[in-house]
């Protein structure tokens, strides 16, 4: 079930409109217009609440998409590489965030680091097709699986926190 | 230094041991060009072809001319493979991106020394061996993305040994995604196919057969389930995503081989949808209409097609062998996501008893649910102009 706190997070992200798939030409470049507003304002919210917690951006096609996310647990912050493609399926499905850096080291994910999402999410974002988008699953799905998987993580020893190197900035 | 004959004994050397290693030491089978049905201990075809002697089927030979699509060829589709490999089936064409895991060991058909190669070349090196007179080609992409999405639909349609589209193609993959890729495909290609799965808990499993047009898509409604019988509450996930079974797995591959065989040489019936449930050996059947307001374009388009066709051609032959009353208004949504979620709304699918749709979509899709911040403004701003926006927050 989603939580108050995910609930009033969706609901402060506005929605989308175009049902559109990267095979669907210029009405995908309207849908990727309505992505990017909706990430920006998820963003925005997210400093407006001292909870800024990812960066994204895609190629020119809108189909492939890579940032970082972090997660802040007792003052340190643990960084990850995030990434996913956007299926000629889409929005009908949701996109499979990936975090690669962590494959194989959590029983909640799928190959190549696509993270398990727990029962509700898919129900959820099919009730909600065209109108969810990438920020959706972001605050759906990502913020959720970070939450409870990385504290896990960290107490496991399994993830170790990392001084920030010269070439990391 | 070493002489060029010691070099060459060398590489003899190595390479019998190479192929030792890979499991093709043995006596290779000569590939056979026609298919007898004599009855020697050299003939792997006899006991297939014993098929027609005793009035099961009419034309096995026929398989030979045949083409069959397995995308995914993890525990199902690997399997379902093997059978269609000994089968004698023309041409096999696999799809999958993923690797051979000592993770897969609990499943059939791959083994430890092919754990790091690719699912379809291992699996290709395997079934070649088996049967020599089968055509394998392997695609080792995910069918999901831009990139590989047309050159899938380019092999579907062109991938028969004849040049033409394949005969049949059976979805084994383990996800949604790639179930509406397929779908999409078919809807578009108006390629036949069967659906199957095996549920995450591994104890329930399906078969669904799809003609576009004539029989229910996978878009046509929300993916069905049999139900498990297994209280949700006490359904542990605690730090796993999925289980699995050999058995289970087996199951599902044998049923969808058979139906595979009944349907490309005409014999018996052929299950639109069969369910399985480990717990209870309980296996629903149904026909399943097709949804006339399917969210797939060409899902609706194949329906008109259809609708169109004199009626002669009812190719959809009721199979309901259980005694269990079809129920016109089940249960349904098992799992509702949301309590303040508008009325919810099933096509009209009939399904039978025991068999649920997995959740349920709002009857009205333009209210929105769960969301009070409003719709996205048109922007005035350009595509490139948002994505520099979002790069420099």
């Amino acid at each position: 079930m989603v939580d108050e706190g995910t609930r009033k997070t969706l609901s402060s992200i506005p929605l989308l409109k175009t049902k559109a798939g990267p095979r669907d030409k210029e009405l995908w470049t309207t849908r990727l217009k309505e992505e990017y507003q909706g990430l920006i304002k998820y963003v925005q919210n997210n400093k407006e609440a001292d909870n800024d917690w990812f960066r994204l951006e895609s190629d020119k096609t809108g189909t492939k998409w890579f940032g970082k996310c972090w997660y802040i647990h007792n003052l340190l912050k643990y960084e990850f590489d995030l990434e996913f493609d956007i299926p000629i399926t889409y929005p009908t499905t949701a996109p499979e965030l990936a975090l690669p850096g962590l494959d194989g080291k959590t029983a909640k994910m799928y190959r190549g680091g696509k993270i398990c999402l727990t029962d509700h999410f898919k129900p959820l974002w099919a009730r909600n097709v065209p109108r969810f988008g990438i920020a959706h699953a972001m605050a759906l799905g990502l913020g959720p699986w970070l939450a409870v998987e990385i504290p896990d993580l960290i107490e496991k020893g399994i993830i170790k926190y990392q001084e920030k190197s010269e070439d990391s900035k | 230094m070493s002489s060029i004959e010691d070099l060459q004994r060398k590489v003899s050397e190595l390479e019998a041991k190479l192929a030792a290693a890979q499991g093709n030491a043995g006596p290779v089978r000569q590939k056979i060009d026609i298919m007898s049905s004599e009855v020697v201990d050299s003939n792997p075809y006899s006991r297939l072809m014993a098929l027609k002697r005793m009035g099961i089927v009419d034309n096995y030979e026929k398989i030979r001319e045949l083409s069959v699509a397995v995308v995914g060829v993890g525990g199902v589709g690997s399997v379902t493979a093997e059978m269609l490999t000994r089968c004698g089936i023309g041409k096999l064409i696999l799809y999958d991106y993923d690797k051979v895991e000592l993770a897969n060991m609990n499943r059939l058909f791959f083994q430890p020394h092919q754990a790091g190669l690719s699912k379809v070349n291992a699996a290709a090196a395997t079934l070649q061996s088996i049967n020599p007179d089968v055509t394998i080609e392997a695609h080792n992409y995910n069918i999901t993305t831009m990139d590989n999405f047309q050159k899938f639909c380019d092999s579907i349609s062109k991938g028969s040994l004849s040049g033409g589209p394949v005969d049949l193609v059976l979805s084994c993959v383990d996800n949604f995604e790639a179930r509406m890729a397929i779908n999409t495909a078919c809807n578009e290609l108006n390629q036949r196919w069967f659906e199957s799965g095996v549920s995450e808990n591994a104890v329930s499993g399906h078969i669904q057969f799809i003609v576009p047009g004539e029989t229910a898509c996978f878009a046509c409604a929300p993916p069905l389930v049999v139900a498990s019988k297994i209280d949700e509450k006490t359904l542990k996930r605690e730090g796993v995503c999925a289980a699995s079974l050999p058995t289970t797995m087996g199951i599902v591959s044998g049923f969808l081989v058979q139906n595979t065989l009944k349907f490309l040489l005409g014999f018996g019936n052929v299950s639109h949808y069969l369910g399985y449930s480990a717990l209870t050996d309980f296996f629903p059947t149904m026909a399943l209409k097709p949804n006339p307001q399917c969210e797939d374009s060409y899902c609706r388009l194949r329906q008109t097609e259809v609708n169109a066709r004199p009626a002669a051609v009812e190719v959809a032959t009721e199979v309901t062998e259980d005694d269990k009353p079809i129920h016109v208004d089940n249960q349904w949504g098992i799992s509702l996501v949301d309590e303040n979620s508008p009325e919810e709304e099933t096509p009209n699918l009939n399904l039978v008893d025991g068999v649920q749709v997995a959740y349920s979509i709002p009857v009205d899709n333009s209210t929105p649910e769960s969301s009070t911040g409003g719709a996205v403004a048109a922007s005035e701003l350009s595509l490139e102009e948002l994505m520099q926006q979002m790069k420099s927050m």
